[in-house]
C-alpha cells in the first residue's frame, strides 16, 4: 500500500506517452478532433484516479486510527 | 454612456465593494492579511486555484493560440490537470510544514526550510522575476478587454488604470479575503459566459462543434493536430512537464495552498479542479470558430479573435457582460499575484534587514510593496513591449527551478544543504535567462541534431542541469563540512 502513491503516474504517462499515435484528427469523438478528444479524456480519467486514491487513503487513515 | 460601459463599470464597483467589505469581522495581522489565517475551506481554495487558471491570459491567449497556432493550444489544460495531479502529493505537504512552521509566504517557506534568510532572498527574486510579467500581462489584458468591450470608448491604458486602482485598493485593505469573495462573482461570471458563447457561437455559424471542426478540417487541417517540428509532440510533452511542475511553484499559487484549513481541503480540491479544467474547451471552440469567421488577423491581434468574434455576434449588452468577465479575471489573479508578491518580500528582504519587525510594521511594509509592485506593472504595462513577452514566456522556465530545493526539501535525508539548492537554483535560472534572451538552441551547437530534440522547452533542459548542480554542490560542501568538524574534532 506503500506505493498507491504511483497511481499520480497514471495520468501522466497516460496523457503523454501515447502522443505519437493519438495527434490526429480522425476518428471524431463526442464532435472532437481525436487528439482534443484524447486531451479531454485524461482531463476526466485524472479526476477518476484522484478520486480512487482519495478513497483508498481514507481507507488506510481509517485502518490507522484503530 | 453606452449599456456596455455601464454594465462593466457596475461590475467593476460590485467586484470593488465586496472587496473591501471583505474584511469585516477581522482583525487583520499578517497571518490574516497573507494566508486568510489558514482557514479557507475546500470550496474558497477551489475557487482561487481555479483562478489563477482563468486568467486574462487564458480568456485572451487561450482562444488567441487555438486560432493562431492550432492544436498546440492544447497544453494549457494539459499541464494544468497534471499540475492539479502533482498537487494532491505536492500541495499537502506543502502546507503541513508551513502550518507546522509559521510560513506565510513562499520565500519565508525556503528560508525556513533551509535555515537560511539568503536563501528566501534568491527564492523571492526569482519569484519576482515570474510574477511582475504576471501582474503586468493581467493589467495589460484587461485594458484590451474593456476597450473592445467598450467599442472603443474607454482606451486600453485608462482601464488598466482604472483596474489597479480597484484591485490596488481593495487587496491594501482585505488582503487575501478580498481575492477570495470576488473570486465568487468571478467564476460564476465565466463559467455561463464561456459555456453560453463556446456552445452558441459554433451552432450559429456552423451548425454544431463537429460540423465545425470539420470544415476547418477541409481548410487548415494543420491547426487540429501538432506539427512535425517546432510546436511538435517533444516540445508539447517538455513544456506540460515543466508547467505541471512549475504550476504550484508560482507564488501565488503556492499562497492559495496555504491559505487551506487542512490537508483533506487540498486533496479534494485535487479530485474536482481537473474537471474544471473541461471549461477551457469552451475556450477554444471560439477560438476556432474564429479561424473561418474572422480570418486574417495577424501574430499578436490573434488574441484578439475572441473579442471581435464576440462583437460581430452578439447584441452590445452581452458584450458588455463580456467585458465585466474579462474584467474580473483580469483583477482576481492580480490580486492574489500582488499579495503573494509583497508579502514575499516583506518577509524576506524587509525581514533580513529588520529582523525583529513586529506584526504591525510587517503590514504596513507589505501594504508599501503593494503600491509598488502594482504602480511597476502598471507603468510596464505602458511603456513595456517586447521584454515583457520575453518575460511572461520565461515565468514558468524560470519558476520551475525552484522544483528541486522544494522536493528535497522534503526529505532530509537527501543531504541537500543550502548551497546546493542555491547553486541549482542559480544555474537554472542563468541558463533560461541565456537562452531565451539570445534564442539559443541545441541545434546552435550540434547542428545535426533532431528537432524532436532541439524543441524540448529550454526549462526542462536547465532543470536537469539544475537538479545535478543541487546534488553536486550539496555532496561536495558536506564533504567539506564532515572532513572541518573531523579537523576539528582531531584538535581536542
Amino acid at each position: 500500500m506503500k506505493y498507491i502513491k504511483l497511481l499520480l503516474l497514471v495520468p501522466f504517462v497516460g496523457m503523454l506517452a501515447p502522443l505519437p499515435l493519438v495527434n490526429r484528427i480522425e476518428p471524431y469523438i463526442l464532435g472532437m478532433p481525436f487528439l482534443l478528444f484524447w486531451i479531454s479524456l485524461w482531463m476526466v480519467l485524472s479526476s477518476v484516479i484522484l478520486y480512487i486514491l482519495y478513497k483508498l487513503d481514507a481507507d488506510r487513515e481509517g485502518e490507522g486510527a484503530e | 454612456m453606452s449599456m456596455p460601459i455601464i454594465i462593466i463599470f457596475s461590475f467593476a464597483l460590485l467586484a470593488f465593494l465586496l472587496g473591501i467589505s471583505a474584511r469585516r469581522g477581522k482583525d487583520m495581522d499578517i497571518q490574516q492579511f497573507a494566508v486568510g489565517n489558514r482557514g479557507f475551506g475546500a470550496l474558497l481554495v477551489f475557487l482561487l486555484v481555479a483562478g489563477e487558471v482563468y486568467t486574462t491570459f487564458t480568456f485572451l491567449g487561450g482562444s488567441g493560440w487555438a486560432y493562431s497556432k492550432g492544436a498546440a493550444a492544447f497544453y494549457v489544460p494539459a499541464y494544468v490537470v497534471l499540475a492539479y495531479v502533482l498537487s494532491y502529493w505536492l500541495a499537502p505537504r506543502i502546507w503541513r510544514f508551513a502550518k507546522d512552521r509559521g510560513a506565510v509566504s513562499q520565500p519565508d517557506y525556503f528560508a525556513i526550510r533551509y535555515q537560511s534568510k539568503a536563501f528566501g532572498i534568491i527564492v523571492a527574486i526569482v519569484g519576482c522575476m515570474a510574477l511582475i510579467p504576471y501582474i503586468t500581462i493581467q493589467l495589460k489584458g484587461l485594458g484590451i478587454i474593456v476597450s473592445e468591450a467598450s467599442y472603443g470608448v474607454i482606451p486600453p491604458a485608462l482601464a488598466s488604470f482604472i483596474g489597479a486602482l480597484i484591485v490596488m485598493t481593495y487587496v491594501i485593505i482585505s488582503g487575501i479575503h478580498s481575492s477570495a469573495w470576488t473570486a465568487i462573482i468571478k467564476d460564476f461570471l465565466i463559467l455561463v459566459v464561456a459555456i453560453f458563447m463556446g456552445l452558441y457561437i459554433p451552432f450559429h455559424y456552423y451548425g454544431g462543434i463537429q460540423p465545425m471542426f470539420e470544415q476547418i478540417q477541409a481548410v487548415a487541417p494543420e491547426k487540429l493536430v501538432l506539427p512535425e517540428q517546432g510546436l511538435g509532440i517533444s516540445w508539447f510533452i517538455s513544456t506540460v512537464l515543466v508547467n505541471a511542475i512549475g504550476f504550484y511553484l508560482l507564488p501565488q499559487n503556492f499562497s492559495v495552498v496555504l491559505t487551506a484549513n487542512g490537508e483533506k481541503s487540498l486533496r479534494k480540491n485535487a479530485i474536482t479542479l481537473p474537471l474544471y479544467t473541461l471549461l477551457l474547451l469552451f475556450i477554444f471552440f471560439i477560438g476556432y470558430s474564429a479561424i473561418l469567421q474572422i480570418p486574417g488577423l495577424q501574430e499578436a491581434d490573434g488574441d484578439l479573435s475572441l473579442l471581435r468574434l464576440s462583437i460581430q455576434t452578439f447584441d452590445p449588452w452581452f458584450v458588455g457582460i463580456i467585458g465585466a468577465a474579462g474584467l474580473l479575471t483580469a483583477l482576481v489573479p492580480a490580486s492574489v499575484m500582488i499579495i503573494s508578491g509583497s508579502v514575499g518580500l516583506t518577509k524576506s528582504v524587509y525581514m533580513a534587514i529588520v529582523p525583529h519587525a513586529s506584526e504591525k510594521q510587517q503590514l504596513v511594509v507589505s501594504r508599501v510593496f503593494i503600491l509598488i509592485m502594482t504602480a511597476s506593472a502598471f507603468l510596464f504595462s505602458i511603456i513595456g513591449g517586447n521584454a515583457l513577452a520575453i518575460l511572461n514566456i520565461m515565468s514558468y522556465t524560470l519558476i520551475v527551478q525552484l522544483a528541486p530545493a522544494l522536493v528535497f526539501g522534503f526529505f532530509p535525508n537527501s543531504r541537500v544543504n543550502k548551497y546546493g539548492a542555491a547553486a541549482g537554483i542559480l544555474t537554472g535560472v542563468l541558463i533560461v535567462l541565456w537562452a531565451t534572451l539570445f534564442d539559443i538552441q541545441i541545434a546552435d551547437f550540434i547542428p545535426s541534431v533532431p528537432h524532436a530534440v532541439n524543441d524540448i522547452n529550454v526549462g526542462a533542459l536547465a532543470l536537469v542541469v539544475n537538479i545535478a548542480v543541487t546534488l553536486g554542490v550539496s555532496f561536495v560542501t558536506n564533504l567539506a563540512a564532515s572532513r572541518g568538524e573531523a579537523t576539528e574534532a582531531g584538535r581536542y
